[in-house]
């Protein structure tokens, strides 16, 4: 009896073991290993492949290469900024303003253009922006603009671009946490005195930083991994760390550099994440909850 | 003696619902005011007005004699101790005290200096670094005093904070709060729906009913001469009698029951004879088994129904075919009546002087319900 019990819990976890290992293995882990080792290669003087390390070298003396690396990140961190300064005050106004019949229509507002994939929402606002768009029709038409304006095709439509497509895994995380803020701490801080600001600065934003770190995290790794995006409404100057990767892979067609490149991109992630945690004293396994 | 707080013909309305109507008070400086009624009666409404979280629809609030309509509740002198304490789980014991002097822009060494103090007063010495999770509910309810006391608010508003300790905790903190209120002289509004509560924390009790106050007394004057049929029933415990008033050619008044048994009525104010009536009459003014010769007491024939015995507090449940429910009989601790069993018959008496009249009203407390 004992042995045979013992026997299917064996045969149950691997039912369900295998595919997911199998799943990571083949097409995460494997593929990582192998870009990894790529990564350490490239053709010597004798159009041989061997060790070397100028994939990451290379990075470090062609300014193009960190130029877009720093600007990649930096505009990231605005991004995830942005959206974390609309993200609370939605989350806010939904979790402990609106009635809750309202609730659920404003959840769905925000759900519903992530219904479609990214790029029709991409190709959506930029009907809204572009030169003959709807945006434009209507200023012209209200007389606050004399002529058409182009809107698109710089670094603050990209933005605009980032932060609408992102909003979301910024705000669900959060109404997560706010919704499990007691009223009436926010009431009694009234009480005992405090403004507005310090009511957020002291009371919500504390309570919902498990939210808030976790909305930051996806919404950054996000950002930071964008392609369609900067590509399509970012102007010709707007470059991103993921599309010299793509030119590494697809143009160049120089794999082993790609790799390197990607793999400087998950570095510089990760060590982010590590500070903004550390700097927060926020626990991992408490952002990811 | 100065008005602390004085409210006048306050009332509020949710949509069609009046919650609070025309409720009038003043408070003493320095004095432990209650307010007691059934749940759904107004009274956290009420109180959340006087701490500015709702606005009246009409009348007046006025601190120290300062009108306090249309100022936000971080302006106004007065700070409210919340049902279940709302203390701030993000910070430690010492800057949740410190919260409010904090925002009033006091350093912070000086701030926690009088958080020490307070901590003191309370009885918590030490306990500045400990995490609100830390605590147990007892350290909890005086942290949440000590974090408004250290404001040094003209009126300490309190909403029922005992509700959520267990019986024992909860008696022990009842006199703790009238001593802490006692020591440190400031006033205190407090609103519950315990009667004992009520009654042995407080220098003045207000009885709310329906958005409506039936009575601003003395706990003693609420319990031994109570104002309405609905107080007579809600502040402490009562046996009822429904039937007639009559009046003698001596000018005595009596009730005539349904089981057309008359018994004489005591205290008989603005009723006219051949009125429908309650009277109310005290357990512990019944006796059991009178002496004969006593003259002038109502006495009824009765079947003890069962013996609750409660210590100092023990009672007897008997049933009369004269009264609609079951009376209760307080059963003095002297061993003089343990032969008393169920299913006996007993005699019981009480002097009519201390019964109450009222017009009969059809309100029923929860035993009856």
């Amino acid at each position: 009896m004992l042995n045979s019990s013992r026997i299917n819990i064996r045969w149950s976890f691997f039912v369900f073991f295998i595919p997911v290992f199998l799943w990571l293995m083949l097409l995460f882990i494997l593929p990582n290993i192998e870009l990894f080792r790529m990564s350490f290669f490239g053709m010597d003087n004798y159009g041989e492949m061997d060790f070397t390390l100028d994939n990451y070298t290379v990075f470090f003396q062609e300014p193009v290469y960190w130029l877009t690396f720093l600007r990649t990140v930096g505009y990231s961190l605005t991004v995830t900024l942005l959206v974390l300064l609309i993200g609370l005050p939605v989350a806010f106004y939904i979790t402990k303003v609106a009635r809750l019949r309202l609730t659920g229509l404003l959840m769905i507002l925000i759900l519903v253009p992530f219904w479609v994939s990214e790029i029709v929402r991409v190709y959506g606002l930029i009907l809204l922006m572009r030169e003959s768009g709807i945006l434009n029709k209507l200023l012209v038409t209200l007389g606050i603009w004399d002529k058409p304006i182009e809107m698109l095709y710089n670094d603050a439509s990209m933005i605009i671009g980032l932060v609408y497509t992102t909003i979301l895994f910024m705000i669900v995380p959060i109404i997560g946490v706010m919704d499990s803020l007691d009223d009436a701490l926010i009431e009694a801080a009234y009480d005992l005195g405090a403004k507005k600001l310090a009511i957020w600065w002291e009371i919500i934003i504390p309570h919902c930083m498990p939210g808030i770190m976790s909305g930051c995290i996806v919404v950054f790794m996000l950002v930071l991994g964008n392609y369609i995006t900067p590509s399509l409404m970012g102007g010709k100057y707007s470059l991103w760390f993921t599309q010299q990767i793509y030119n590494q892979f697809i143009a160049y067609l120089n794999w082993n550099r790609g790799a390197a490149f990607g793999f400087l991109l998950l570095l510089i992630s990760s060590v982010i994440i590590w500070l903004a945690l550390k700097l927060t004293r926020q626990k991992l396994s408490a952002v990811i909850k | 003696m100065q008005i602390a707080l004085s409210v006048n013909n306050v009332t509020k309305n949710f949509g069609d619902f009046r919650a609070v109507d025309r409720v009038s008070f003043d408070v003493e400086d320095g004095k432990f005011f209650s307010i007691l009624g059934p749940s759904g009666c107004g009274k956290t409404t009420l109180l959340r007005m006087i701490a500015g979280f709702y606005e009246p629809s009409a009348g007046s609030i006025e601190i120290r004699g300062k009108n306090m309509l249309g100022l936000e509740p971080n302006k106004r002198p007065v700070n409210l101790i919340f049902q279940h304490l709302a203390l701030f789980p993000m910070m430690d014991v010492k800057d949740n005290i410190a919260f409010g002097l904090r925002r009033r822009g006091e350093r912070r060494k000086k701030a926690y200096k009088k958080v020490a103090d307070m901590l003191e007063r309370v009885g918590l010495p030490g306990f500045g670094n400990y995490k609100i999770d830390q605590l147990s509910g007892g350290q909890k309810q005086r942290v949440a005093i000590a974090r408004c006391l250290v404001l040094e608010p003209l009126v300490l508003l309190l909403d029922e904070p005992l509700g959520a300790l267990d019986l024992k905790l909860r008696e022990h903190m009842k006199v703790e709060l009238k001593e802490l209120q006692a020591q440190v002289g400031t006033t205190f509004v407090y609103i519950t729906h315990d009667q004992s509560e009520a009654m042995v924390m407080s220098d003045h009790v207000a009885v709310m009913k329906d958005g409506q106050f039936e009575q601003i007394d003395t706990p003693q004057n609420l319990y031994y001469n109570p104002a309405s049929s609905f107080v007579a029933q809600f502040v402490g415990e009562n046996n009822k009698f429904v039937g007639t008033l009559e009046k003698s050619p001596a000018g005595r008044y009596a009730v005539k029951l349904e089981s057309s048994q008359k018994i004489f009525a005591g205290k008989v104010e603005k009723l006219e004879p051949g009125q429908r009536v309650e009277l109310f009459a005290r357990p512990e003014s019944m006796i059991i088994n009178p002496e004969s010769e006593l003259e002038d007491i109502n006495v009824l024939d009765v079947e003890v129904k069962s013996i609750l015995f409660d210590g100092g507090n023990s009672r007897l449940l008997v049933k009369s075919e004269h009264a609609a429910g079951e009376l209760i009989v307080a059963l003095p601790q002297n061993n003089m009546y343990d032969d008393i069993k169920p299913k006996d018959n007993i005699r019981i008496g009480w002097h009519p002087a201390g019964s109450v009249c009222f017009e009969n009203t059809g309100i029923k407390t929860y035993a009856e319900l």
